[in-house]
């Protein structure tokens, strides 16, 4: 399929989901739908750097904060529309992944991923100390009450905003899986030194790689201050975040834009129905299980599975 | 100097800090032994120096015993625990040589467990252990030797020297050593590298549940601050050095007393910025560390 063709596909099921909710009246549905299509964001923007070129972020929760506070900020200073807070928080979680996509220039590896973690705390420290988006206090932040679309509740713009970025996500995974920059990243996961020898302009490919990943994990963020009505940076730097964008694409697989979208809707749903049943601290006990069992017993995911299965048949 | 030039409270905080930093050495230490001799990434290090905490309170509440004598005494279950987990990461990564981003992530989740368990037996509340000298201090002219600091410091000064003794002096730590320089080497002259690791991991372990004590005698604590100490233990461990001891001691040190001025001088909430502030510069302009090769 070409990505034209793949993206019409995705905006068209965008559209048919946004479409088809009209018939769901209960209010807890959206709510969780918006929860899982925000790991799918999460997931697939981490295994664009992660899967696709091998580098480990640990800091996936800075970049969601990023772009939750500067959302918060934008309330504070001016109450623009949802677009203008959304367009700018993954411009600024952009600069962000910028900034670490020069990192590896100096850091592989190991490294890399102690230090993405490490930038999270210090971000963390940061928002905490600055009064003007709430410190650590938090911030409280009031839905618009005039809704477009003739839509009725503000949860419904943020479901239809959600579907509509987590469909953006998976496009812009797959053109980059499918172009000669998936191609080089690849590379660059499998040998990086011989993908330099090679030609490969890895620095340049890392650092889109990461300014893009960043930039889609921020864009994921935008929404959360509306979401919850109130932001506190233990919320928006939640670690479950960090653990869910890696576990979600090693569940699945980090080969294929496929791969986080099945872990996220998978592990997702899971601790959806979880935390409803059980309670929240069990639903990242699954998680955290998952991953561990997933990564020591079925190191490619469920499409490593998959492939395994078809090769099986031929 | 100025005459209001504060001398009392940098004197103090110069004392705190490198109490602090005593601590700090016996919860780096293994992360010294583990990430910087053994190549593991043990990112779950500081959440074995919560569990430590917790066990130690568990049993200076049921008993009354002294949480650090405790931790001593239950030593050998933390370092059975370390014997587990390397074999586990031996077996599904290293084995494989996949020990890079799996091993990472695997780490990573046992981190995450660890700290979710702990909530779910202990909840969120910060709890604290009591010994007998938890309430006095030492005072000498205007500056305070808070025992709740001063006695962590001893016995923490006293493992990472221990632990750099049998790292030198013994047949076994030498063979550690070995590992940490030449692996291969080793393995060719028929030795059994495997063994040598898995205890030197277990080691590392048995350090975290020790170090946990201190860490509960110091401050109260609450599962997810494991959290803070994740930078701080690699921070330790890459300024001082890979695989050091006398540098991880050293690079501690300069960690409390960086914190601890930050503390005085800006506000408590603004020292975890300067442990992972530090780390991150570390990492960016000199990664071999301060006392690197």
């Amino acid at each position: 399929m070409s990505n034209r063709a793949f993206a019409a596909v995705a905006f068209a099921s965008a559209l048919a989901l946004i479409a088809a909710s009209q018939l769901v009246t209960n209010d807890y549905y959206f709510s969780a739908a918006y929860t899982v299509l925000q790991f799918v964001i999460l997931a697939t923007a981490w295994n664009i750097l992660g899967g696709y070129a091998g580098y480990v972020n640990f800091g996936s929760a800075a970049f969601f904060a990023v772009g939750a506070y500067s959302s918060v900020f934008l309330y504070k200073a001016a109450h623009p529309p949802l677009i203008v807070m959304i367009v700018t928080g993954t411009l600024a979680a952009g600069l962000l992944g910028l900034a670490v996509g020069y990192l590896t220039l100096r850091m592989r590896g190991v490294f890399f991923a102690i230090a993405t973690l490490a930038l999270s705390v210090v971000l963390y420290t940061f928002v905490v100390n600055w009064d003007y988006v709430g410190g650590a206090r938090g911030a409280y932040i009031l839905q618009p009450r005039d809704l477009p679309f003739g839509l009725k509740r503000y949860i419904q713009v943020l479901y239809a905003a959600m579907v509509l970025m987590a469909a953006f996500a998976l496009v812009v995974a797959r053109t980059i899986e499918t172009s000669a920059i998936g191609r080089g990243l690849a590379a660059i996961r499998d040998d990086e030194l011989a993908a330099e020898c090679a030609g490969v302009p890895t620095l340049r490919l890392k650092i889109l790689a990461a300014t893009v990943s960043g930039a889609l994990m921020g864009m994921a963020g935008t929404t959360f201050p509306y979401y919850l009505s109130y932001v506190e940076p233990s919320a928006a730097f939640n670690l479950s975040y960090a653990v869910n964008s890696i576990a979600m694409p090693l569940i699945g697989g980090m080969m294929s834009w496929l791969g986080p979208l099945l872990g996220a809707l998978l592990l997702g749903t899971v601790q959806q129905v979880v935390q409803v049943t059980v309670s929240s601290e069990w639903n990242l006990m699954i998680v955290g299980v998952l991953l561990v069992v997933f990564v020591t017993l079925a190191p490619n995911g469920i499409m490593g599975w998959v492939e395994a299965w078809k090769r099986r048949r031929k | 100097m100025p005459a209001d030039f504060p001398t009392a409270l940098v004197l103090n905080a110069v004392v705190a800090g490198l109490l602090l930093g005593g601590f700090y050495a016996a919860v780096s230490v293994g992360v010294s032994i583990s990430f910087g001799m053994l190549d593991v990434v043990n990112i779950a290090h500081p959440a074995f120096v919560i569990l430590g905490s917790y066990i130690a309170y568990l049993v200076n509440d049921r008993t009354g015993f002294d949480p650090i004598a405790a931790s001593i005494v239950l030593s050998p279950l933390f370092f059975a625990l370390g014997m587990l987990i390397y074999r586990i990461y031996y077996l599904c990564f290293e084995k494989r040589g996949q020990e890079s981003l799996r091993g990472l992530a695997f780490f990573f989740g046992i981190l995450f467990i660890t700290e979710v368990a702990l909530v779910l037996v202990f909840g969120v509340d910060y709890r604290m252990a009591r010994s007998a000298y938890s309430d006095t201090t030492w005072r000498l002219g205007p500056v305070d030797f808070p025992m709740r600091l001063v006695v962590p410091f001893l016995v923490s000064i006293a493992m990472v020297i221990g632990v750099q003794l049998f790292l030198t002096h013994t047949f076994f730590g030498r063979a550690v050593l070995a590992v940490a320089q030449d692996a291969l080497a080793l393995r060719l002259m028929g030795v059994n590298t495997f063994r040598v690791k898995e205890f030197a991991f277990a080691l590392s372990i048995a350090t975290a549940g020790v170090a946990g004590a201190f860490l509960i005698v110091i401050q109260p604590v609450q599962p997810s601050i494991g959290r803070e100490y994740i930078g701080l233990v690699f921070a330790v461990c890459v300024l001082g050095g890979m695989g050091s001891i006398w540098g991880t001691l050293a690079g501690a040190f300069v960690l409390g007393l960086a914190e601890s001025f930050t503390s005085t001088f800006f506000g408590p909430s603004w020292a975890p910025a300067v442990s992972f502030g530090l780390l991150l510069a570390t990492l960016a302009f000199k990664p071999a560390g301060l006392f690197g090769r």
